[in-house]
């Protein structure tokens, strides 16, 4: 295997073992995968099943899972951290441009390998994120109903869509994916492993070459020099991922996916947590444009970068502005993500149908406000509304209502709705309202005067 | 690329008079070839992925249930079976809905899906709204939007009395 002894320069450092790592956690996929398959049934009236048998029968099946959930993590990550270095250190540059323009198509298809094998679980949260998937595509201008119907394989999502996502994540986007790793790789020797970036020594098309080959006469092989590098990481990947599987273990399994459950809250993975929170967040208005315009302009930039910046200074010391490039994405990417998993425009559905309302709320009310707590339970207030914690965030919080709205603000407020509330004059009765104020009045902070009614004029 | 002579140079100069060289016919009787198998079974493979949108199976009137089931005033989850759905489809076969009945024989069957992007709608019969678990959406009784993303009203089955019991006309997932 000479091709494994080709020379790297001399300073080649532990920052170029990312993309290793991410070949690892690759291969660790595929060979779990190919296990997994053995025993997994890609029908919707069985995949559930099947999966329970590998989860609590199976040998290994509960390890395997967890490290095939674990793998897809640190391949996101991975490929994450791999296309960071690569940008830090100006690597995409001439003549490298197809490696990173490789790596970006690589980038898509980890993204829809971590989607569509979500959707393997065949567990409410997998069905109706199929749901959710469908409909994105069907807002495709023209081609919408088309392509909706190819994804799902038929007009709802039923016995061909699951088969269909099933072919998709073992076989199409892997066979893709083996051929870009191909051609990755081809490109990686070809070109040679880029050097450590000086300061002062900007690329340029003319003289790169030659000075390149001039540090290589210097240079060391691949292997062992700078492979055992390679080996230590990973070794710590595949270590990392098995000592979660066996900690943590596969994500249990949710509800089996059955459509009649009206009772679903479906949540998507978390590296795609904080593209629900964009869903969520984004102004009606201009929603299709970020739907569809959005992925579309994140792949367009990152391949654009190799086409507008194919010379110049790798160096960070001559591109401070690279780490801002970095960190304003990833910053932005962690805060939808928080806001993603906290989900505040969410109604508090199982809040509201399954804890009774706080315990010194409720305690020392006068019959009357006992009623109005029953209407506020009943007519579903606490969906949106939480009081001392406990309730939905959709609305303000109503701990210390009594402190800020008279009897008569109240009253016009939750009849007439407005600000996002739905205006329930017409749902609730002046009787149950009366005892609904009383209850809203009561909730103060322990040292508050009673807001005074202004005088009419 | 490589300036080295290639062997057999003196063969394609062969040209006959107005012809095409030997070299040059085995090139194009090459990629015509490749082009050839290409098509054969890109024919069939293409053919068979694209099946669903040949599929024209016509929607069917689904049984709902007896009309005593939905009260008049309120608003019920009902489900149906599809019998057109695969073998294999196990639960997915199954629908659910959610049916208003006003007065008399006036019946909305309402999707499950939010109008935003499909998650399944909760109907809260105290506070008389459809909530989604997903975005935030909301809707009225009526089906009309009230708060969040969606950017219309709920989607509707359309419905009959037959024998007394309710039926709907099956559809396809409900999109904007």
């Amino acid at each position: 295997m000479p091709v494994v002894r080709h020379p790297v320069p001399r300073s080649v450092n532990w920052w170029y073992v990312t993309g290793s790592a991410t070949l690892m956690a690759f291969i660790l996929q595929v060979v779990t995968g190919v296990a997994l398959a053995t025993n997994y049934v890609p029908a919707p009236s069985a995949a559930y099943d099947s999966l329970n048998f590998i989860t609590n029968h199976a040998e290994f099946g509960n390890v395997l899972r967890g490290m095939h959930f674990f793998g897809a993590s640190a391949m996101v990550i991975l490929v994450l951290i791999h296309m960071t270095q690569v940008f830090l250190t100006g690597s995409y540059k001439y003549p490298r441009e197809l490696n990173w323009l490789s790596g970006v198509l690589l980038l898509a298809l980890t993204l829809a390998m971590a989607f569509t094998g979500q959707l393997l679980r065949w567990d409410q949260n997998a069905f109706w994120s199929t749901v959710v998937g469908a409909e994105q595509i069907a807002r495709t201008p023209i081609l919408g109903p088309a392509l909706t119907e190819l994804v799902l394989a038929g007009k709802t999502v039923g016995g061909a869509t699951l088969t269909r996502f099933f072919a998709i994540h073992v076989f199409l986007i892997p066979a893709i994916i083996f051929g870009l790793i191909g051609v990755h790789l081809y490109l990686a020797v070809h070109h040679g492993v880029s050097e450590w970036p000086e300061a002062g020594e900007p690329v340029r098309k003319a003289t790169y070459r030659e000075r390149y080959h001039r540090l290589l006469r210097q240079g060391v092989p691949f292997f062992p020099d700078a492979a055992w590098k390679d080996v230590v990481v990973m070794i710590v990947v595949v270590a990392a991922i098995i000592v979660l599987a066996i900690a943590i273990g596969a994500p249990s399994l949710g509800k089996p996916a059955d459509p009649t459950i009206v009772q679903a809250y479906p949540r998507p993975d978390w590296y795609f947590v904080w593209y629900f929170a964009v869903l969520a967040l984004s102004p009606p208005a201009i929603e299709n444009y970020i739907i569809l315009g959005f992925p579309l302009l994140v792949f367009v930039a990152l391949a654009l970068i190799p086409i507008l910046w194919p010379t110049g200074e790798r160096s960070l010391v001559r591109r401070p502005w690279a780490p801002a490039v970095v960190t304003i994405p990833v910053l932005l990417v962690v805060v939808l993500s928080v806001e993603g998993f906290k989900a505040p425009w969410s109604p508090a559905l199982t809040t509201l149908l399954s804890e009774p309302l706080p315990q010194p709320v409720v305690t020392n009310l006068q019959p009357a406000g006992l009623k109005g707590a029953q209407i506020f339970q009943f007519r579903g207030c606490r969906a949106c509304h939480g009081i001392q914690g406990s309730g939905g965030n959709k609305g303000p919080s109503l701990t210390t209502v009594g402190d800020r709205l008279t009897a008569a603000q109240l009253t016009t407020r939750i009849a007439a709705g407005g600000g996002g509330m739905p205006a329930y004059g017409g749902v609730i009765s002046p009787a149950e309202m009366q005892v609904l104020v009383e209850f809203l009045q009561g909730l103060r902070s322990p040292s508050h005067e009673p807001p005074v009614t202004p005088l009419a004029p | 690329m490589s300036q080295e002579p290639v062997a057999g140079e003196q063969n394609r100069r062969q040209r006959a008079p107005g012809g095409i060289s030997r070299r040059e016919l085995f090139t194009r009787v090459s990629v015509a070839g490749g082009g050839v198998i290409a098509a054969l079974l890109a024919v069939p493979v293409v053919g068979y992925l694209l099946g669903p949108l040949f599929d024209n199976t016509p929607n069917n009137w689904l049984d709902l249930g007896p009309l005593s089931d939905f009260p008049e005033g309120e608003t019920r989850e009902a489900q149906f079976s599809d019998p057109s759905s695969l073998p294999w489809a196990g639960d997915t076969a199954q629908t659910a809905v959610w049916v208003r009945r006003g007065n008399g024989e006036d019946f909305t069957i309402f999707a499950l899906n939010c109008t935003h992007l499909g998650c399944p709608v909760s109907w809260l019969p105290g506070a008389r709204l459809f909530l989604c678990p997903c975005h935030g959406g909301v809707y009225n009784g009526d089906g009309s939007v009230a708060g969040g993303p969606p950017p219309r009203s709920l989607f509707t089955y359309r419905s009959r009395v037959r024998n007394g019991r309710l039926e709907a006309l099956s559809r396809s997932l409900p999109t904007v």
